[in-house]
């Protein structure tokens, strides 16, 4: 493949993660998609690490787990407050938490996903029967439906860093298997989505059938490298 | 004697209706997957975003993307899918998954769960928990009948902090079957050779 013909072909393409997430700063609030390590935008973390930001917001399912992902730049304490939903297996982020090092609020995982997708859809608010007689609905208007509910709110972000199997040059996505998850989400919260791709594909590649995410919400896109793809607990099925 | 793991996720199993829809929770009930009968044709939703997950891959066939909620590797079965979060919450939130089945650090006789913090010592976060116990046909809570210090996890109010209020159909512990109904637990079924004062819990808690 050859990046300079892809970058004359499309303004959304770029070299790699550090020219696409050049213009963060401190104090922004990003979106990183993932479940676990499934899924996660290596390239992105690993330039998080080395480029000179902190104070952010991070909204992410986990913040990393298991010592990697996002732990490499929780460890950097460049995260100020993180949305996520699980922190178990993710020790660094549960010490922080309760050493109120780093502000976390929890969100539950249905409520997050689609705070998420409202933010991209132009939905302001919802009500949701979701946390309603727990910690969750402090400080939240209740209203009664069939059901008790309580009034959430969309999850916007600066920047989304999102990784897919496959892109076009247009930013059309396609996601292997389960690494969905939040990602086509977060690409539609984001003001300046940023997407790596294991494939990144002349525009036309993908069948319109195929794509999981059309392309009018990536802004940028590169052709990532040195994917470790980390299983967390591999289980084989058992010899019989 | 008490119920092994693997007789309390069979027991469990004798809840499921053929055709039906699935929720399997970290922890305890994850062994409910690989005994669940072929015949039942049951399809195991993860809500991380897959419906017809179906036992382990073979070691040769092992896939980082295809995972379950409990960041553990899957194999699918025939019919499967995959989606989004959103659209993975929507099925539960919006009523259509069948049954959900969770671990419990306690559940009440009003209906509440309590498994995902311990004030102060111990946060794993709630995960799709909540989601879950409020959105699925039928909660059911597989988890041990006794804490580490020995107290029943049955109790007339929740201590910790709840998961869901209202919102539990059935409980599975070691020593039983126990519906909360409100005021009282109706005891479904009792292990073999268990009596009602091996489970430890006031005699005005049980109906």
């Amino acid at each position: 493949m050859n990046k300079t013909i892809y970058e004359k072909e499309s303004p959304k393409v770029y070299e790699n993660a550090k020219s696409a997430l050049r213009d963060i700063k401190s104090g922004m609030t990003l979106m990183s998609g993932g479940f676990g390590l499934c899924g996660i935008a290596e390239n992105c973390i690993d330039a998080l690490s080395e480029i000179d930001v902190k104070d952010l917001t991070v909204i992410s399912n986990n913040i990393g787990n298991s010592g990697r992902g996002l732990v490499k730049i929780l460890i950097q304490d460049k995260i100020k407050k993180a949305y996520c939903s699980y922190v178990g297996g993710n020790p660094d982020l549960e010490t922080r938490m309760l050493d109120k090092r780093i502000q976390v609020e929890l969100v539950p995982q249905g409520t997050f996903s689609e705070r998420i997708r409202a933010a991209g859809l132009g939905i302001r608010a919802f009500y949701t029967p979701t946390g309603y007689g727990t910690l969750i609905a402090e400080g939240k208007e209740e209203k009664m439906f069939d059901r008790p509910c309580i009034l959430e709110t969309a999850l916007h972000a600066d920047f989304a860093i999102i990784k897919a199997q496959k892109g076009d040059t247009y930013g059309n996505l396609w996601f292997k298997e389960t690494a969905q998850n939040f990602s086509p989400l977060m690409a539609m919260a984001a003001k300046i989505t940023v997407v790596e791709v294991e494939e990144l594909l002349p525009i036309g590649s993908l069948a319109p059938e195929e794509i999981h995410l059309p392309g009018i919400f990536v802004q940028r896109i590169f052709q990532g490298t040195n994917y470790k793809n980390d299983i967390e607990y591999l289980v084989i099925e058992k010899e019989s | 004697m008490s119920w092994t793991n693997e007789q309390m996720a069979d027991e469990v199993i004798s809840f499921f209706t053929p055709h039906s829809s699935v929720n399997l929770g970290i922890g305890m009930p994850t062994i409910i997957a690989e005994r669940i009968p072929k015949n039942l044709k049951i399809m195991i939703h993860s809500e991380n975003g897959v419906l017809g997950v179906s036992g382990r891959p073979r070691a040769n066939n092992v896939s980082p993307t295809l995972i379950n909620a409990g960041k553990e590797t899957i194999a699918i079965g025939p019919g499967a899918s995959f989606f989004d979060s959103a659209l993975s919450f929507g099925m539960i939130r919006g009523g259509h998954i069948d049954y959900c089945v969770l671990g419990g650090m306690e559940v009440d006789c009003e209906r509440s769960l309590a498994n995902w913090m311990v004030p102060g010592k111990k946060v794993t976060g709630m995960g799709g928990a909540m989601d879950l116990v409020n959105g699925s046909k039928q909660v059911i809570i597989m988890m041990n009948h006794f804490s580490k210090d020995g107290v029943a996890k049955l109790l007339k109010k929740c201590l910790l902090p709840l998961t869901g209020k209202n919102v539990v159909d059935y409980v599975v512990t070691e020593m039983g079957i126990f519906k909360p109904l409100g005021t009282s637990f109706q005891v479904i079924k009792l292990a073999p050779g268990i009596k009602a004062i091996d489970l430890k819990l006031d005699s005005q808690l049980l109906s």
